[in-house]
């Protein structure tokens, strides 16, 4: 038998020496974390962000980490590498290094003459090829002086908002997944393979489809497309439902988004962000209202426009323009005007295929076409769309030759991914990927 | 020409102004650079989306042109500086104070023509490797001219 001094000296319980004592807990009167004030709780979630980088002397420099993040970090939507220096959990600097994809297309587009260039433009922003052939397209087009069918302008405009949708599907899926709602991350690339199917039906590939050429496009409709069309018609609203309720009220999903990565308009505007990310400021800037192109203001659609400017205002751009582009391709579909489909000048579109096996002078144009290629007057032109990431623009100078002497793009990616250390600075290195993700940077994009 | 254009014009006489396939063109000598683009700025172009340049060699007496695309959101519209430089080390005024923007796009084309901007903060290679020779969108850098590694490969049992 163990004494009472023992007992108590070693804290040795012993069943039936001590009297049953009945003491009330206070758990559910009690308070925790008191320091944890509203404030705090703001900075702790990053929902007060001060973007001005503060150096502060009294933090020694072995307190502050380099990390590097990336290049083959798979939240960095390709190779993309930062270089984030911590103080503990919070960002201080980002240095965007960039590069790892560059492929010289530039250097490679002045090889390639004017009817080759769609297939190396098209293969810069793999998620909106299209788009990228349309800006290369109008420029060429604009310095020969020349204006494509109305069924070819048609053509175009619902080829590319079924590429800003698909787009935009896996910027919601990838945005999903980095955030870890990997549900919307399956989703997202499911319906996008509708899309894709239909590409594939079109073009005869589901990316780099080099559809889009100088002077309209480069094949028909097929057959049976109003169904397809009509199909993601139908079935694209009841998945934007679904991801409605996925998403938009998830408690999880607007902890992390909301607040998080917040950029204002000024800094938007000065630091030339253009598409989704500007609109979610809460700038109504859209190209295809302000500067239309291919035919698309004869169109009814709406601008959605944001205005915290934060991950979450950004992913809800995405999801809204979805809905308008959905609405134009049932504009386009049901008001598709009959005619060719590129323009009839034969030097410089070829022919069609059975006319080469009877006409002489149609083979030889074939063969000019594809040997020499057709010559562009001297001059310089900038033509931009509205990609999903934002303004795609091309410069393009000709020497009065058939290669351009000079073909620039100004990718919307490269720009917006300038703005990844003022949106980041001082915020939590968990919200890194969720801003990332939000900007939607594609890398052949940005490094071309 | 739009009355913001004009009024533009006005203060520099030295720009000569073109349409070049409907869009406006300033070229603006490389002195008023600077000076212009913020004219520019205070009347109402506030991105500038752009900054890009054109090696032309021995066509021309200057050999680069460095292009600027400027945007006005409130006039709607689109308006181009372009400027030339010569041969012997090439350098332009620095459009970052003016458009922070201007910085990646800047290093590109420090990167890729090897000219230089006066004042940015960090002119650094962007897209080619920190240690790489030469400016590879320049006209006399040969597409094949890169060491090709592993030549030997083939005489390797």
């Amino acid at each position: 038998m163990v004494d009472e001094k023992t007992r108590e000296t070693l804290d040795i319980w012993v069943a039936g020496t001590e009297e049953p004592q009945f003491q009330p807990t206070d758990e559910g009167t009690q308070e925790f974390g008191l320091d944890e004030t509203d404030a705090r709780l703001d900075d702790q979630f990053g929902r007060v962000v001060s973007d001005d980088y503060v150096f502060d002397d009294e933090v020694a420099d072995d307190e502050r980490m380099v990390v590097n993040m990336g290049p083959q970090h798979p939240s960095t939507h390709g190779v993309l590498r930062l270089q984030l220096e911590l103080e503990g959990e919070v960002i201080r600097r980002t240095k965007p290094i960039i590069g790892y994809l560059h492929t010289g297309m530039e250097k490679t587009a002045e090889q390639l003459t004017f009817s080759q260039g769609p297939t190396n433009v098209t293969r810069m922003d793999y998620l909106a090829p299209l788009h990228c052939e349309l800006a290369f397209s109008l420029a060429v087009e604009r310095l020969l002086d020349i204006e494509v069918p109305p069924r070819a302008q048609a053509i175009r405009v619902l080829m590319t908002e079924l590429n800003r949708i698909s787009s935009h599907l896996v910027a919601l899926a990838t945005n999903g997944m980095d955030i870890g709602a990997l549900s919307m991350m399956i989703y997202g690339f499911r319906e996008r393979e509708s899309i894709l199917a239909f590409f594939e039906k079109t073009t005869g590939l589901r990316m780099n489809h080099n559809y889009i050429r100088p002077g309209g496009v480069v094949v028909d409709l097929p057959p049976g497309w109003k169904d397809d069309v009509a199909a993601i018609l139908v079935d694209m609203p009841q998945r934007l439902v679904q991801y409605d309720d996925l998403l938009k009220d998830n408690p999880i999903w607007l902890a992390r988004t909301e607040g998080v990565g917040v950029i204002s308009p000024e800094e938007a505007i000065a630091f030339s962000i253009t598409g989704p990310a500007l609109r979610a400021t809460g700038v109504d800037w859209d190209l295809r209202k302000a500067f239309p192109y291919s035919g698309i203001e004869q169109y009814e659609f709406d601008v959605p426009v944001g205005e915290n400017g934060d991950v979450y205002d950004r992913y809800r751009m995405r999801v809204d323009e979805i809905t308008e582009s959905l609405k134009i391709v049932e504009q386009v579909m049901d008001t598709m005007p009959k005619g060719d489909y590129r323009i009839g000048d034969a030097k410089i579109t070829p022919p069609p295929r059975a006319r080469i096996d009877e006409s002489m002078e149609a083979l030889i144009h074939h063969f000019k076409l594809f040997t020499e290629g057709f010559k562009v007057p001297e001059g310089e032109t900038y033509m931009a769309v509205e990609s999903p990431r934002g303004e795609l623009g091309c410069y393009l100078v000709s020497d009065g030759q058939a290669r351009p002497y000079r073909m620039h793009t100004r990718a919307p990616s490269f720009y917006n991914l300038q703005a990844l250390p003022i949106t980041m600075a001082d915020s939590l290195v968990a919200d890194t990927v969720a801003t990332i993700a939000s900007m939607d940077p594609v890398m052949g994009d940005v490094d071309r | 020409m739009s009355p913001v254009l004009e009024q533009l014009a006005e203060s520099f006489q030295s720009v000569t102004w073109e349409v070049s396939h409907g869009q406006d063109v300033a070229r603006v000598p490389r002195e008023d650079w600077e000076a212009f683009a913020r004219a520019a700025e205070e009347a109402g172009f506030e991105v500038c989306l752009d900054v890009t340049a054109v090696d032309w060699m021995r066509q021309r007496p200057e050999r680069f042109e460095v292009v600027a695309c400027l945007l006005s959101m409130s006039h709607k519209l689109r308006l181009r500086m372009i400027t030339t430089v010569g041969r012997e080390e090439p350098s332009v005024p620095s459009l970052t104070p003016i458009w922070p923007g201007a910085g990646y796009a800047e290093r590109e084309v420090w990167d890729m023509f090897g000219i230089r901007f006066e004042g940015h903060p960090d002119l650094t290679r962007i897209l080619m490797p920190d240690d790489w020779e030469g400016h590879p969108l320049r006209k006399d850098f040969d597409v094949g001219s890169v060491p090709v590694q592993f030549k030997a490969s083939h005489q390797v049992n």
